[in-house]
């Protein structure tokens, strides 16, 4: 009886071994990942970002903090490609130093947010009843107050300072994160896995971190990539109305802050670090809109939504 | 309907209960005493100090305290501005009126602009104006307000002069001067929403015109205006609500930075002046009056979401 049925499940096995060994599960991802060029432009651009902010001593023609009074608000030139700022600092210098305190506060925030978020909504999902309540509606109303005073309001409260913008982006970000996981964790839960485990004896936090964890990340991805540019764009909001980046830090909001006050004069200051941060926040954008094309299976199909 | 009103108030209770004490805590962890603040030169004598404290309240445990404030609160006593020493309330209220027009403003360009795209995008999938549309949407959500409102006070106020740069005129003392000064930070505030819409409401039109009823309609000859007009838009216009009842919250956020570019005196100013100038008490009214009017707008939403979908009433 027992080898007929092994005799009959093998071959099946084996077929389906083999044909997923036909195209790996990672090479079709990658493959629906760059189906479309908008990804690889984000790609492009987010390492190009990534590029700036690790290599900046050695790209950066200039110190970003050298002042030359002999050469205030100059337009693009030869010298400086991108023009100097109020103090005769080279603008171009500045973009590429700045680009370490975006990507710096957009992935520490982003990392607060869904380390915070992830935590909340497993254990709201996980455990229902009271505890599901409690923290939802917690989430419920940091989600109802508008994000950016909320973070304006926390960054003016604790100090204007970088960390603190970060700390303030992260708790404002974390709701998202806690809900989208808890919907996940809600439908992973009832899966005939988890009962097994819970009978073999694994403990609420064990099953929470090998079972449902694993289960729960993909769409997380997805979110976090996505709200990584919203990150770097609170910040920029936050040092452009002078509670984030404090000087003489290069960051792309603070330059666009000075901009506004030389726009008749010196329209260039605060052209190049606007468009630094919408192109960045663009890049990030089309990268969470690929990932989640490529790992939604419902729209790998379609080319566009 | 009535049923489903009252027990939608009910489920913001809690809530609100919430964002009152964050609004508190907020206060509450600032660094400093605000009775040293308050004595200034005088904080050294410890008798006028502790008595100053007994009077304040902050003798008190927290939770005394947060009572007593929340108490206040809901009589409509907001505190006093430190800055003028004039009631918050009163201050708030004064600047209530130019919020909202600005806010409409942003909310009829977000609209206008849109659903006009998507309407166009979603009538010729896959055409030139669908892939401009679509990079429009995404452009939109992407560009950072502030440096959107700099690229177009450049253009239309520094170089061409055709717009005053900033400020703000009530339309009751000059109208025409008062519009115009409202065109560029309309433009700003609704091209967030503006961009959302049209993402949601090209899928939303698209679904609908896919249905058979439409085929229907086509084939009896209707022209594509009038099929959009008597029988897409009514049913796509469901989830196009919810997406426009959500878009209040962005619309109040980018208040402050539009309001703050274009040196124009609503709330969003006001939360952000109050920071600078350390007026604690006008940034929570301020902070607490803006999210009451994010919930005001969700409920409003769910509502509407209601009257258009009988069937969400009874879950």
């Amino acid at each position: 009886m027992n080898q007929l049925g092994l005799r009959v499940v093998r071959p099946l096995v084996e077929q389906q071994a083999r044909r997923s060994e036909h195209t790996p599960p990672n090479a079709r991802f990658l493959r629906r990942l760059l189906e479309t060029r908008l990804v690889g432009t984000g790609l492009t651009i987010s390492a190009v970002v990534l590029l700036c902010a690790l290599a900046a001593p050695l790209l950066a023609p200039y110190d970003p903090n050298e002042q030359d009074y002999l050469a205030i608000t100059e337009p693009p030139s030869l010298a400086h490609p991108l023009g100097t700022d109020d103090l005769g600092r080279d603008l171009l210098s500045r973009i590429i130093y700045g680009s370490r305190i975006s990507l710096e506060v957009g992935l520490i925030a982003v990392g607060i947010a869904v380390g915070a978020g992830v935590a909340l909504g497993i254990v709201a999902g996980y455990a229902g009843g009271i505890t599901d309540d409690g923290i939802m509606r917690v989430v419920d109303a940091i989600q109802a107050f508008p994000n950016l005073i909320l973070a304006l309001a926390i960054t003016a409260a604790l100090g204007p300072s970088v960390a603190n913008a970060m700390l303030a982006i992260g708790f404002v970000a974390a709701p998202g994160i806690a809900r989208l996981t808890r919907g996940q964790t809600l439908s992973v839960r009832e899966r005939e896995f988890i009962a097994a485990a819970r009978v073999c004896g694994a403990t609420p936090l064990g099953i929470m971190r090998r079972h449902i964890w694993p289960n729960v990340t993909a769409p997380i991805v997805v979110q976090a990539t996505l709200l990584l540019g919203t990150a770097i764009v609170t910040e920029a909001a936050l040092s452009f109305l002078g509670v984030g980046v404090q000087p003489p830090t290069a960051s792309w909001g603070a330059m666009l802050r000075t901009g506004s006050q030389y726009l008749e004069v010196a329209p260039w200051i605060g052209i190049a670090p606007g468009a630094a941060i919408f192109l960045t926040v663009l890049a990030f954008n089309f990268l969470g809109d690929g990932l989640r094309r490529a790992l939604d299976p419902r729209l790998a199909g379609r080319k566009r939504q | 309907m009535g049923h489903y009103i009252l027990r939608r108030v009910l489920s913001m209770v809690p809530v609100l209960l919430i964002v009152s004490m964050v609004a508190f805590g907020l206060l509450y962890v600032l660094p400093g005493d605000p009775a040293v603040a308050m004595l200034g030169e005088n904080a050294g004598n410890r008798q006028t100090y502790l008595a100053l404290r007994r009077d304040l309240g902050l003798d008190q445990p927290v939770y005394v305290q947060y009572l007593t404030w929340l108490g206040r609160v809901l009589s409509g006593d907001l505190g006093h501005s430190i800055r003028t020493n004039e009631p918050v309330s009163s201050v708030l209220m004064q600047r209530v009126p130019i919020s909202l027009y600005l806010g409409t403003a942003g909310l009829v360009v977000g609209l206008a602009l849109g659903l006009s795209v998507a309407l166009a995008s979603a009538l010729r999938p896959g055409s030139r104006i669908d892939s401009m549309g679509t990079l429009l949407a995404m452009g939109g959500v992407a560009i950072p307000s502030f440096w959107q409102a700099l690229l177009l006070v450049y253009v239309f106020a520094v170089v061409l002069r055709w717009l005053p740069p900033s400020g703000f005129t009530s339309p009751f003392t000059d109208p025409l001067l008062s519009v115009r000064m409202l065109i560029l930070p309309a433009i700003v505030l609704g091209t967030h929403s503006a961009a959302v819409i049209m993402r949601q409401g090209r899928s939303a039109l698209m679904e609908v015109l896919e249905q058979d009823y439409i085929t229907t309609a086509r084939s009896k000859g209707l022209a594509d205006g009038s099929i959009v007009a008597g029988h897409a838009m009514k049913n796509a216009m469901i989830p196009i609500v919810t997406v426009i009842g959500l878009q209040v919250g962005s619309l109040v956020s980018g208040a402050a930075i539009t309001e703050t570019v274009f040196a124009i005196p609503g709330v969003g100013r006001a939360a952000v002046d109050a920071i600078f100038f350390r007026d604690y008490p006008v940034l929570q009214g301020a902070v607490l009056m803006l999210t009451l009017a994010v919930l005001i707008a969700n409920l409003l939403t769910d509502v509407g979401y209601a009257y258009l979908d009988p069937r969400i009433r009874y879950r």
